[in-house]
């Protein structure tokens, strides 16, 4: 297949998001010997039994609909109004909060302003298909 | 609609010979995102093809009349009106970045010289008129041919302003914007059989809207539970009957759809049909609930039927029979050894729409590689046909692909491995009367011709 698949044997972690993946939900695999005979001849438990094996924890995660919830927030950007209006402000008497020490992740110490927000320019451009 | 007497298509005769007409967009391999088409649809007397972009633009093409000095040009689409539907927006209160994606594109019918659209991203909703303009006034009193104000006390005489002719000019102008009534993403649209209404639906309600107020719409679904930790499946089409005002039906990620009377009560939660075809237990697996997710639903032109599309077939289900479909085509079969390859690349998410022609005797999907597949109801035969620049000569026939999926692969045949998945058909159509169909290929819009036409 000419799209990318990952090989390689970090393939599990970069799966991570995978496992929150919405579907992950749904998984019932079922272990006795009749599924197993049942690999054989059917291709799709065959393909199942491939993606068990690459990510044995998917699935795992109890309940809910992490995949659905994760398709209903599509788009989502880190963005905290309180903190924006803040910058915006330039309190100087007060402190902005500051990320705790031992966070390494980006998102909890910065804080947006203006000039960070993602500007998503509309396309100026003519479409090709006028061209 | 087409009837027995519609377009070039003898009743019966189904031997489509299909071949290349245009293409249109940029040839550069490098596909800018914003040019990948969204969207594919021809108004109602097919004159009109509009096409919407991930950059949120509208083109829209119109189809040449019969000329006799240039014969060849007979039945060409050509540019007619392009514009900027949508634009990216930014959510600050939910933190929500809005794409100017045009998600779909529906025609209103025509009441009179100008032409109506709705266009919809994820979130809003817009009435666009395309009205032409090929005369203009000349002859003010009060200001210059080229716009100036002429100083009151130089005018000595009055005169009528005349209308003269003036080259053709095409305006979209947005005459109404339906916004701020679905908090989930907007997936489909549908106008009412009424021309006064129309539906739209996002991943867990449907509100019906009337054309003319923008303030208001009603919902007339709501899917989404108490606790959101229950939810267990999504809207994922929703369309209204072609003839009676009062029913839609809107299909599920689960497979399933519902068809509902607005007749019955104000919120149409209880359908009035449910349709889902039984699924064997012993069968189930991983990817079952995936690949029966329903990507989009089309009821035929006679409305007796519709068809719904998800991952591996398409079926065709008679309204009077929730049961199962009383058609089923397999469109890539050989996919289902592939399943968890596409479940790592995502593809196994792809969402292909489906399309009848105009007597309901055919029906047209996507697939990968640019193929798309046609299958014919009456004879029962199917074919792969490819989008491509390599066959893409004036008039040539387009030769049927084959895909092979054992051992050996004969000449001509491409084997599964070497599909590329990149190059999806998400989007056709087919013209309402005639054999003309719009197949878009990422950022390139093909249009065929049956060669009988």
């Amino acid at each position: 297949m000419s799209a990318e698949v990952p090989e390689a044997a970090s393939a599990e972690e970069q799966k991570s998001e995978h496992s929150m993946h919405p579907w992950s939900f749904q998984l019932s695999i079922p272990n006795n010997l009749e599924e197993m005979e049942d690999k054989v001849t059917s291709p799709e438990k065959a393909e199942e039994a491939k993606l068990k094996a690459r990510y044995p924890h998917l699935g795992q995660k109890p309940g809910g609909s992490d995949f659905l919830r994760k398709r209903l927030q599509k788009g989502q950007k880190y963005f905290d109004s309180g903190d924006y209006n803040m910058a915006k402000a330039k309190m100087k008497n007060k402190q902005l909060p500051a990320a705790a020490p031992d966070k390494t992740e980006v998102t909890g110490d910065h804080i947006p302003t203006p000039q960070d927000l993602p500007q998503r320019k509309p396309s100026l451009v003519a479409s090709k298909l006028a061209g | 609609m087409a009837g027995a007497g519609g377009g070039g298509c003898p009743a019966g005769s189904n031997d489509f010979q299909w071949c290349f007409s245009q293409v249109k967009g940029a040839i550069d391999e490098d596909v800018a995102e914003a040019d990948i088409i969204s969207t594919v649809e021809f108004n109602y007397s097919g004159d009109l093809l509009a096409t919407g972009d991930k950059g949120g633009r509208v083109v829209i093409f119109q189809r040449e009349q019969e000329n006799k000095s240039r014969p060849h040009s007979r039945g060409e689409y050509n540019v007619y009106s392009t514009f900027q539907s949508h634009e990216p927006e930014f959510d600050y209160l939910k933190s929500l970045e809005i794409e100017e994606k045009i998600n779909k594109i529906r025609w209103l019918p025509q009441q009179n010289a100008a032409h109506f659209l709705l266009s919809t991203n994820d979130k809003t909703i817009k009435l666009w008129k395309i009205s032409e303009r090929d005369k203009r006034a000349e002859g003010y009193n009060l200001k210059d041919e080229d716009g100036r104000l002429r100083d009151p006390f130089r005018i000595t005489a009055l005169r009528v302003p005349i209308l003269k002719p003036m080259d053709l000019m095409v305006e979209a102008s947005p005459r109404r914007i339906f916004a701020n009534a679905h908090t989930y993403h907007i997936n489909s649209i549908s106008v009412n059989s009424d021309h006064e209404t129309y539906l739209s639906a996002d991943d867990l309600r449907i509100n019906l809207w009337h054309l003319e107020i923008t303030d208001r719409s009603f919902n007339i679904v709501d899917i989404k539970p108490a606790n959101m930790e229950e939810l267990t499946e999504v809207i994922t089409a929703a369309e209204f009957h072609p003839h009676q005002c009062n029913v839609f039906v809107y299909s599920s990620s689960k497979g399933t759809i519902r068809l509902c009377d607005m007749r019955s009560s104000a919120l149409c939660d209880r359908h009035s049909k449910f349709f889902e075809e039984p699924e064997d237990p012993s069968s189930r697996s991983f990817f079952s609930e995936i690949i029966s997710s329903i990507s989009d639903v089309k009821f035929s032109h006679s409305g007796r039927y519709m068809m719904t599309r998800d991952y591996l077939s398409v079926k065709v289900w008679d309204l009077n029979m929730e049961s199962r479909p009383v058609e089923t085509h397999q469109v890539h079969e050989y996919l289902r050894s592939k399943l968890c390859s596409l479940y790592e690349n995502d593809c196994i998410f792809d969402k292909f729409e489906c399309c009848w022609n105009g007597s309901d005797s055919a029906i047209m999907t996507g697939s990968y590689n640019n193929f798309f597949r046609m299958f014919d109801r009456d004879t029962r035969r199917d074919v792969t046909l490819e989008a491509s620049r390599e066959s893409s000569k004036p008039r040539a026939s387009l030769k049927p692909r084959k895909v092979c999926t054992g051992g050996k692969r004969k000449k001509d045949e491409i084997s599964v491995d070497s599909l590329d998945f990149n190059k999806k058909i998400l989007h056709t159509a087919w013209h309402p009367a005639d054999n003309v169909i719009a197949v878009a290929a990422t950022n390139n819009l093909y249009i065929f011709q049956d060669k009988i036409n």
